[in-house]
C-alpha cells in the first residue's frame, strides 16, 4: 500500500523499534562502556615496542647490537651496551631508551631484529602528564615477560618460540655433532705414548 | 490567580488584604519560573538519553546515578566558558537578543491552565495572546542574526522569520477551528468544554474529525515556530554553522538553546490545552485530590508531547528551504481552511453520526485533492548506493 507520508511513518516505527529494543535487548547497544569495560585487543593491532625477557628481567633476549637504533627512521631509540669493568662487552643493554613522542609505530625495528627481542605492544593507554622526560620508556619500562607476549599476541608467540626453539635444538645439535666429532677425532687419532 | 487569591483570602483571613494579592501575584510567578525552567532542564536529559536510544546508544549515563546530574554538569560548563562578542557587533542588540528569547516562551504559560481555576491568568483572549506572544521569538532571533553582523547569522534569522511568518499562518488557521468550536478564546473554558463525556477522555478535541486535523497541523506549526527538528533550518549546522547563534558562546547561548525549548514545550503546552483536553482525564476535577490529579493530567500529557517532539527529532530528516515554503503555503494553508468548513459542518448538521460522517468525508475528499495537486512536489523514491 502506498500513501502520502509513508516513509515518514517507517521512519517513525524504525526508531521506535530500537528505542524499545534498546532496553530489553543487550545486544542492540554496541557501545562498549570504556574504563569498566574493554574489548580484546586484535592480534595485529599495535602500538609501541617493547622488549621481550625470558625468565628474568636482568636477561633479556636483547645483545644491545644496535641494529634497530640504527634502523629506526625517527631516531628514537637510544642504546648503551653493558661492559663490565675490564670494558668487555656483556651483549645486553645498560640502557635502553624509546621516546615514544617520536616514534611513529612502524615497527621497522621488529623487523630487522635479528634476536626476536623487540616486540610491537598492543598497550594503548600510554598518556602522560608531562610532555618530554614522562614520555621517554626506560629500559624497567620496556622489559616485559615472553608471558606477555604470549597473551597479548597468542598466534605470532607461538611461531616466535617455535623459531626459537628450533634455532636452540640446531644449536645443540652443531654443538653435539660438534662434541661428538672432537670425540671420534679424538678416538680416531691414537694416543702419542701408545703408538711407540 | 482569581482561584489562587480567593483561597488565600479564605485561608490566611486576618491578614491585610494587600500581602494576601501579592501572594497572589507572586506563588503563579514563582510556579511558572521554578516548574518550567526545571522541565526544561529534565527534557535537554531525557531528550539525550532518547535519542541515544533510537540510535542504540546509551546516552549520557555518568554523572550521577544513570546520569541524571547531566543538566547541571552541561550549566556549569557553560556557565564557565568565555563570552565572546564580536568586535564589529552590535553590542547592544547582541545582548539583548539572548534575554528577549526566553520571555515570549515563559510569557505563554500565563495562559496555560494546569489543574482546575488554575491559570496565571485567566485572559479572555487566552488563545490569541498565547499565539501572539509564541512568534515574538522571530524578533529575537532575527535581532541575534542582525546584531552578529555575520553572513551566516543573518541567513539563519532571515530563515527563522519567514519559518514563523509561515508557519504562523496555518497553526492560527487551526487553533480557529478549536475556537469556532469552543466559542471563546479563553484557554479556561476551552478546557472545561473538553470535560465531560466517557471518563473525561471522549470529548477532547483530538477525538473529532476536524480536531484531528487540527491537531496535526498544530504539532507540526509548533515545530516550525520554536524552529525544532524537522524545522531547524535557522540554525542548520551543516549548511549555516550554527545559523543565528553562530555569534554566540556561554551563558548567552544556553539562553539560547533555553529558549527554543521554552519556546517548544509552551507550544506543546498549548497544543495539550486546545486538543488533548488540557487538564482534563479521569479523576480530575475541583478539590485537592481532583486538582492534583488534574494536575498529573497536564503535566504526563505535556510530556507525552515533549516525547513526541524528540521522536520526531530523532527520526524525520531536515526539510530544504523550498519544501519547507511549499509545505506550509500549499498543504498546511488549505488543509486549515478547510479545517474551519468542517467545524462548520459539524456544529450545524444536527444529528451527531451524520456531523461525523460529512465533516470526515470533507475532511478526506479534500486530502486527497491537496496530494493529487502536490504530486509533483512528492519525491520519487530514491535509492542511494556506492556504484
Ligand atoms: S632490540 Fe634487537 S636489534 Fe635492537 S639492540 Fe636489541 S637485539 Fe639488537
Ligand atoms: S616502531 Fe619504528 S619508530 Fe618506533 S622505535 Fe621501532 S623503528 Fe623506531
Amino acid at each position: 500500500m502506498n500513501y502520502p507520508g509513508k516513509g515518514l511513518v517507517e521512519g517513525l516505527a524504525v526508531t521506535a523499534r530500537n528505542f524499545v529494543g534498546s532496553y530489553f535487548y543487550k545486544d542492540r547497544l554496541t557501545t562498549v562502556q570504556y574504563p569498566e569495560e574493554r574489548i580484546q585487543t586484535p592480534e595485529n593491532s599495535r602500538t609501541f615496542p617493547f622488549l621481550v625477557f625470558d625468565e628474568s628481567p636482568d636477561k633479556p633476549r636483547c645483545t644491545a647490537c644496535k641494529i634497530c637504533e640504527v634502523e629506526c627512521p625517527p631516531k628514537c631509540i637510544y642504546i648503551v651496551m653493558d661492559r663490565d669493568d675490564k670494558g668487555k662487552p656483556l651483549q645486553r643493554p645498560k640502557a635502553f631508551d624509546i621516546d615514544i613522542s617520536v616514534c611513529m609505530q612502524c615497527q621497522i625495528c621488529v623487523e630487522v631484529c635479528p634476536f626476536e627481542s623487540i616486540k610491537m605492544d598492543n598497550d594503548y593507554e600510554k598518556s602522560k602528564y608531562g610532555r618530554f622526560n614522562d614520555l621517554v620508556q626506560r629500559l624497567p619500562d620496556l622489559l616485559k615477560s615472553n608471558d606477555y607476549y604470549r597473551q597479548i599476541k597468542p598466534v605470532k608467540a607461538a611461531e616466535v618460540d617455535a623459531k626459537l626453539k628450533a634455532e636452540a635444538e640446531a644449536k645443540a645439535a652443531k654443538k653435539a655433532a660438534a662434541v661428538a666429532a672432537a670425540a671420534a677425532k679424538a678416538a680416531a687419532t691414537p694416543p702419542a705414548g701408545s703408538a711407540t | 490567580m482569581e482561584t489562587i487569591y480567593q483561597l488565600l483570602h479564605v485561608t490566611f483571613a486576618n491578614v491585610p488584604a494587600w500581602t494576601v494579592q501579592v501572594a497572589a501575584f507572586l506563588i503563579p510567578i514563582a510556579f511558572i519560573f521554578g516548574v518550567y525552567p526545571a522541565i526544561f532542564a529534565l527534557t535537554t536529559l531525557v531528550e539525550r538519553k532518547a535519542l541515544g536510544r533510537i540510535q542504540n546508544r546509551y546516552g549520557p549515563n555518568r554523572v550521577g546515578i544513570f546520569g541524571v546530574l547531566q543538566p547541571l554538569a552541561d550549566g556549569l560548563k557553560i556557565l564557565l566558558k568565555e563570552d565572546i562578542v564580536p568586535r564589529v557587533a552590535d553590542k547592544f542588540t547582541h545582548f539583548l537578543a539572548p534575554v528577549l528569547i526566553v520571555v515570549p516562551g515563559l510569557l505563554v504559560y500565563l495562559v496555560v491552565p494546569v489543574a482546575p481555576g488554575m491559570v496565571a491568568v485567566d485572559l479572555k483572549i487566552g488563545v490569541l495572546f498565547a499565539l501572539a506572544v509564541g512568534t515574538m521569538s522571530a524578533i529575537a532571533l532575527f535581532m541575534a542574526g542582525w546584531a552578529s553582523r555575520n553572513k551566516f547569522s543573518l541567513l539563519g534569522a532571515v530563515r527563522a522569520v519567514a519559518q514563523v511568518v509561515s508557519y504562523e499562518v496555518p497553526t492560527v488557521m487551526a487553533g480557529v477551528a478549536v475556537i469556532m468550536a469552543a466559542g471563546t478564546l479563553s484557554t479556561l473554558t476551552i478546557v472545561q468544554r473538553q470535560g465531560g463525556g466517557i471518563l473525561n477522555i471522549s470529548n477532547w478535541y483530538v477525538f473529532r474529525p476536524w480536531g484531528l486535523v487540527g491537531f496535526v497541523l498544530f504539532v507540526i506549526g509548533g515545530l516550525a515556530e520554536s524552529a525544532r527538528c524537522p524545522f531547524d533550518l535557522p540554525e542548520a549546522e551543516s549548511e549555516l554553522i550554527g545559523g543565528y547563534h553562530t555569534e554566540y558562546s556561554g551563558f548567552k547561548f544556553a539562553l539560547f538553546q533555553m529558549g527554543e525549548y521554552l519556546a517548544g514545550m509552551a507550544m506543546a503546552g498549548v497544543t495539550v490545552t486546545l486538543f488533548l483536553g488540557g487538564y482534563m482525564g479521569p479523576g480530575s476535577g475541583p478539590g485537592l485530590v481532583g486538582s492534583l490529579i488534574a494536575m498529573l493530567w497536564f503535566f504526563s500529557k505535556l510530556a507525552g508531547m515533549i516525547m513526541l517532539n524528540i521522536w520526531i527529532r530523532g527520526t524525520w530528516p531536515r526539510l530544504r528551504v523550498d519544501q519547507l515554503m511549499g509545505f506550509a503555503w500549499k498543504v498546511l494553508l488549505p488543509l486549515a481552511l478547510v479545517n474551519i468548513v468542517a467545524v462548520g459542518f459539524w456544529h450545524f448538521l444536527t444529528p451527531r453520526p451524520l456531523a461525523w460522517v460529512v465533516t470526515t468525508g470533507w475532511l478526506v475528499i479534500w486530502f486527497l485533492v491537496l496530494t493529487k495537486c502536490n504530486a509533483s512536489a512528492i519525491l520519487e523514491k530514491r535509492e542511494y548506493r556506492y556504484v
